[in-house]
């Protein structure tokens, strides 16, 4: 059980990761935060998220280095 | 006052005194034996017990002490939190996504390149200058953002040294990107000049990365991991493919191109990049080039770790005094200004001030991310050196040298190289472009080939096989070129907003970024603008790494001495003067080495001038200087060297006006006797976390 638990907190911290390193943040955090602090607004889907994330990544200063 | 209150228990300070002792060893034995070769481990041992002590005791030092940070604090992103930009993160993601975003081209190619001066002096640098300055800087940056709601550099210059200042620094910020971009392309372009097989497979992201793009789109939208493996798949298979291509007198000369062909390709592609929508090209690539980059690091840890290779390169050589084949200039300040990332680099500012200051969870993980993240990029450069300097020396010169000095052929490359010193036949020669697949390894500056070679054989000794030389240099190749080119897009993205933004104060309408007049202008004089010193670089008579390198160093360490002057008035402004020595003993080095390169650019031997006056004496006298072939092509040569001495005095002056600015500051906030720096105020983070 132990292994099987660490072995899921491992694989949610590397998606996780991956993810970030790619400009998207995490879904299910912001889904929280927003029936959390902003009940009215709608709750976009997945896709939804993830093309805005994409291209709010390549307005800002670039994130990245030579 | 607040002293550093290390608390340890005995078991501790053994463990400390012990690494402290084989750390001091396997420094001893790095520098100071002589006359055998050593083995790639020393290096990596004294690395990991230089940055753990440093880290632990020096980092530590800096985080109680200097910054003062303290985990009590609300962080931006508990503040503002907006469950997008601002998160609390887990550390060790906000590390993960920090590394990825510092690790880049530099700290690959610069250590490449300082190996001519043997590995002694680069290694030295990168473990001493990563502790005492890169780290320092990144890790300072990160806690000022932090304790400013997340800002930009950029607006904290503004904020604390003045507007004007600020508004200069951004100038610089500018050039050094269209510099960083120039020079980066120009690394894929001596990288894939008649090489039909690394041509292909780097041609082949294009439709990868279109495939990717409207399967994300479409298909499985957001699904960035699955189509990355599916990616990775096909880059593999047109690896394989390459081999094919390469070796077919029909397709092979469809890919085959010089310099300056791949040069246009280039810039034409960078334009389009930058104008097509980004999820249909440039956003796939970077999924692409940051896993596999994040992956190929590892895999370079691992071989050196598993194969121990044995350094052939002498731990210094002859070209310390100043004559070297791949760069010139001596040891000071050129060492210095070469190996700028890895070791500190001013780039890094501006990632330390952006995303991941707006995902720390507390102030207590600043050290870890910022200090830490960089010292794993020095890492990364050691191992870059290591790889380079366990090639054959004789090998390393005949692919960093020009063809102005070692000419064209194996034969007169080996004459001229065994001459310097570095025994190698021409059979050496032939043989190693054979393993890898190639017709020709001279002559291919720039570091990403050198390291691609060096990768390809502690590969090949892992995992043995006929052609899997050839196909681990090829892959080493794609991954270098993959993330240059996704640097390149979304580098000319960046930089046409800026463009579009200025000229927005001309002319209103051209600020729209969804116009496509201000669109396509803003692009085409941003692709204008790096494109000319990628192709200035084409064509130089030193191959071009060798007159854009330095450049790109100057740059680069100015921004970085710009972000620690930064600092040190900051600790001024928070009357904590007598740690002003922590950033203000960097900063005044990095000035020195900027500035004496520069001017030894300026003027003398080495200089840009000495190169213009030369061309143009010539010409003058009707004489033609390889490799200009006409009068127009030497009159460009000296063209091109009058700019790039303009943009070092840029460079020059820029910096000691910056220099003069803070020394403004940092007087008056001396003089001032409470504290007068823009933090926000404190916020408990007890009172608003839940």
């Amino acid at each position: 059980m132990m292994m099987k638990a660490r072995w899921h907190a491992f694989r949610k911290w590397a998606v996780q990761t991956a993810r970030l390193c790619c400009g998207v943040p995490d879904y299910d955090v912001y889904v929280k935060h927003l029936r959390e602090h902003h009940p009215e607004r709608k709750v976009p889907s997945y896709p939804e998220f993830f093309r805005e994330r994409q291209i709010a990544r390549y307005k800002g200063t670039g994130g990245r280095c030579c | 006052m607040h002293s550093v209150a290390i608390k340890t228990s005995p078991a501790a300070r053994i463990l400390w005194v012990a690494i402290a002792i084989v750390g001091a060893c396997c420094l001893g034995v790095v520098a100071l034996r002589r006359g055998e070769p050593i083995n790639a481990i020393w290096v990596v041992a004294a690395a990991i017990a230089i940055f753990a002590i440093g880290y632990r005791f020096y980092g530590k030092f800096i985080e109680h002490s200097v910054l003062q940070m303290d985990p009590s604090r609300a962080p931006p992103s508990v503040l503002r939190n907006d469950g997008l930009d601002y998160v609390p993160t887990d550390r060790w993601v906000v590390f993960g996504h920090h590394f990825a975003a510092i690790a880049g081209a530099g700290p690959l190619v610069g250590p490449v390149l300082a190996a001519q001066m043997g590995y002694l002096p680069g290694t030295l640098w990168i473990l001493f200058g990563v502790v005492f300055a890169g780290a320092v800087q990144d890790f300072m940056i990160l806690a000022l953002s932090l304790r400013r709601d997340g800002r930009s550099l950029g607006h904290m210059l503004r904020e604390e040294l003045g507007p004007v200042p600020g508004v200069i620094a951004m100038f610089g910020v500018l050039v050094l990107m269209m510099i960083v971009l120039a020079v980066l392309a120009l690394v894929v372009v001596k990288a894939l000049t008649h090489s039909p097989w690394g041509t292909f497979t780097v041609a082949c992201t294009i439709p990868i990365a279109l495939m990717m793009g409207v399967y994300l789109r479409w298909l499985r939208p957001g699904r960035i991991l699955e189509v990355s493996l599916i990616g990775l798949v096909l880059l593999l298979a047109s690896i394989g493919y390459g081999a094919h291509v390469a070796a077919s007198p029909v397709l092979a000369p469809i890919f085959d191109f010089d310099a300056k062909a791949l040069a246009w390709l280039l810039i034409a592609y960078g334009f389009c990049a930058s104008v097509l929508p980004v999820w249909l090209l440039l956003a796939p690539r970077d999924y692409l080039s940051t896993f596999l980059k994040i992956g190929t690091i590892a895999l370079l840890a691992l071989a050196i770790f598993l194969v121990a290779p044995t350094l052939q390169m002498p731990a210094v050589t002859k070209f310390i005094d100043g004559t070297g084949p791949v760069f010139q200039g001596n040891l000071f300040p050129f060492l210095f200004i070469t190996i700028a990332c890895g070791a500190v680099s001013g780039w890094h500012s501006i990632i330390a001030s952006g995303t991941t200051p707006k995902l720390l969870a507390n102030e207590g993980q600043a050290r870890l991310v910022g200090y830490g993240g960089m010292l794993m990029e020095a890492f990364v450069a050691i191992m870059a050196l290591l790889a380079a300097a366990s090639l054959h020396p004789g090998v390393y010169f005949a692919m960093n040298s020009p063809s102005a000095l070692i000419g064209t052929t194996v034969e007169q490359a080996a004459t001229t190289i065994s001459q310097w010193g570095f025994v190698v036949t021409p059979a050496e020669l032939l043989q190693t472009a054979n393993n890898i697949g190639e017709h020709s390894i001279l002559s291919r500056a720039g570091g990403a080939p050198t390291l691609a070679v060096g990768m390809a054989q502690l590969l090949h000794s892992v995992i043995p096989g006929t052609g899997m030389t050839a196909f681990w240099y090829h892959y080493a190749i794609l991954f270098e070129a993959l993330f240059i080119l996704t640097t390149v897009d979304a580098g000319t993205r960046v930089g046409r907003f800026m463009i579009q933004e200025i000229a927005g104060l001309i002319h209103k309408p051209l600020q729209e970024t969804e116009s496509w007049t201000g669109n396509l202008l803003a692009t085409a004089i941003c692709v204008g603008l790096w494109g000319y010193f990628l192709y200035q670089g084409a064509v130089d008579p030193l191959g071009g790494i060798n007159t854009l390198w330095p450049l790109f160093g100057i740059a680069n360490q100015m921004l970085a001495a710009i972000a620690l002057m930064l600092a040190t008035v900051v600790i001024v402004k928070l009357k904590r003067e007598r740690y002003v020595w922590v950033a203000g003993i960097p900063a005044i080095w990095l000035i020195v080495c900027t500035v004496t390169a520069g001017c030894e650019k300026l003027v003398g031997p080495i200089s840009f001038t000495a190169a213009a006056q030369k061309y143009a004496a010539s010409l003058q006298s009707g004489q033609l200087l390889a490799p200009a072939k006409t009068a127009e092509e030497m009159q460009r040569i000296v063209t091109n060297n009058y700019v790039d001495m303009a943009l070092t005095a840029i460079f020059v002056l820029l910096i000691l006006t910056m220099f003069a600015f803070s020394l403004r500051a940092l007087v008056q906030a001396w003089r001032t006797n409470h504290p007068t720096a823009h933090e926000e105020p404190y916020v408990a983070l007890a009172s608003v976390a839940g």
